[in-house]
């Protein structure tokens, strides 16, 4: 018995689309509605899994964020992981550059033990593995790339890596991000840590109108 | 009394597992909730889906109630953790910076893991993006240095800027939150009524 595959939610590409399908020509937006399902190729005969209440997943986040608080009288990250792996690379093919550099000093610890052995390169493991487990039981793991309707899947990778690069430079700027300062700064009522997260969301709905095209 | 590894219940070791186990219900958490989707984040900046407030604002509250509650019942001593700390100048340039390549990418630098773990050829690409910024500014720093240090005021908190006591910033922040979030239902009901052909699938 042949099952019918069926496309919910937001357009993806995928390698199970024909050539025809993959075409860019855009294709229409589904229904608000549809907006809270996850996309994902499903056999007509089963329901697609829902995204979880966002407050439901927020408080579940904030029950992990205080039990770190509890455990390490510290909080969640996800930015120093990513200076421990740079300074890891740039200590690996030139150390005594980065061990001058005031900035991968940070993260060097005076050379007693390897910039990966860090808390935060340990947590974000964690994370890949949650999330990884998560969407297994959810169905929503699949090799693909998520855009608006109007723009190629390559237009997407080229814009999430000046994304990224923005917020590496910006985040480092601000020695956080929305999880180290927005989540652990927030919880903690740190000055900072709230103008950041303040800062970024002024920055990102003056850049929204100019991205419109990628995500609608 | 908390924070336990602050009063030597345990060690170096024993704190890394813990970062895997934590970061593993901040990973499952995540992604249950969609973050790891990156056209579903940018609704947001869209009034679309207002998910990501809903989510960081509950996250923050139920947080920092918790730290609140257990600080006032003598279980945890507030004075051992860690309070990121503040570089007024940095923080808010960083913070636009940041803004700006969050609506670029979608994803943040914890959902793009999420997203990456997940199969999404677009979080792979924006954790390339964020390893190459961090070299970037890591190889300018010289430079940027006397502007990163900057208007540093140590672990500066609400209360103390403010001039309020710790119970009644708690209290306001507890009424901002519960505001934004009627108002986020609001919004995002009258987005979703279609008002206009373009909204329903029309090119």
């Amino acid at each position: 018995m042949r099952v019918r595959l069926v496309r919910l939610g937001s357009e993806s590409s995928s390698i199970l689309r024909t050539p025809a399908e993959r075409s860019t020509a855009p294709r229409g937006k589904a229904s608000g509605a549809f907006d809270r399902f996850p996309s994902t190729l499903t056999p007509t005969n089963r329901a697609p899994v829902p995204y979880v209440s966002p407050y439901v997943a927020g408080v579940g986040i904030g029950v992990v964020l205080l039990l770190s608080f509890v455990l390490m009288g510290r909080g969640l990250g996800a930015s120093g992981a990513f200076s421990s792996v740079v300074t890891a690379a740039v200590s690996t093919a030139a150390p005594q550059h980065a061990a001058d550099n005031a900035f991968y000093a940070r993260y060097l610890d005076a050379g007693a033990t390897n910039p990966l052995k860090d808390w935060l390169v340990f947590e974000i493991i964690g994370v890949v593995i949650g999330g990884l487990a998560s969407g297994l039981l959810a169905g929503r793991v699949r090799w693909a790339t998520e855009h608006g309707p109007s723009i190629t899947s390559r237009r997407r990778i080229l814009l999430a890596f000046a994304g990224g690069a923005a917020m590496g430079v910006g985040a480092k700027l601000a020695r956080g991000c929305t999880s180290g300062l927005g989540l652990t700064g927030g919880a903690t009522l740190s000055v900072g840590s709230w103008l950041f997260v303040a800062a970024a969301f002024a920055g990102a709905y003056a850049a929204a109108p100019f991205l419109r095209r990628a995500w609608r | 009394m908390a924070p336990l590894f602050e009063f030597g219940r345990f060690g170096d070791g024993t704190s890394l597992v813990i970062a895997v186990l934590l970061g593993i219900a901040f990973g499952w958490f995540l992604e249950r909730g969609g973050m790891g989707n990156a056209r579903k984040l940018a609704g947001q900046f869209y009034f679309t889906d207002l998910s990501v407030l809903k989510l960081m604002f509950s996250a923050i509250l139920t947080a920092m109630l918790g730290l609140f509650w257990l600080s006032w019942a003598g279980l945890l001593d507030l004075s051992r953790v860690y309070v990121p700390e503040t570089f007024v100048a940095p923080q808010l340039v960083g913070g636009l910076v940041f803004g700006v390549g969050f609506a670029t990418g979608g994803l943040c630098p914890g959902t793009s893991c999420v997203a990456a773990a997940t199969g999404r050829r677009d979080g792979f690409a924006l954790i390339a993006g964020m390893l190459t910024g961090v070299f970037v500014f890591g190889e300018a720093f010289p430079a940027l240095a006397s502007f990163a240090d900057s208007t540093a005021r140590g672990a500066w908190t609400l209360p103390q800027a403010l001039g309020l006591s710790y119970g009644t910033v708690v209290g306001i922040i507890v009424a901002v939150a519960l505001g934004a979030f009627a108002g986020a239902e609001r919004l995002e009901r009258r987005v979703e009524r279609p008002a206009h052909a373009g909204l329903n699938g029309a090119v």
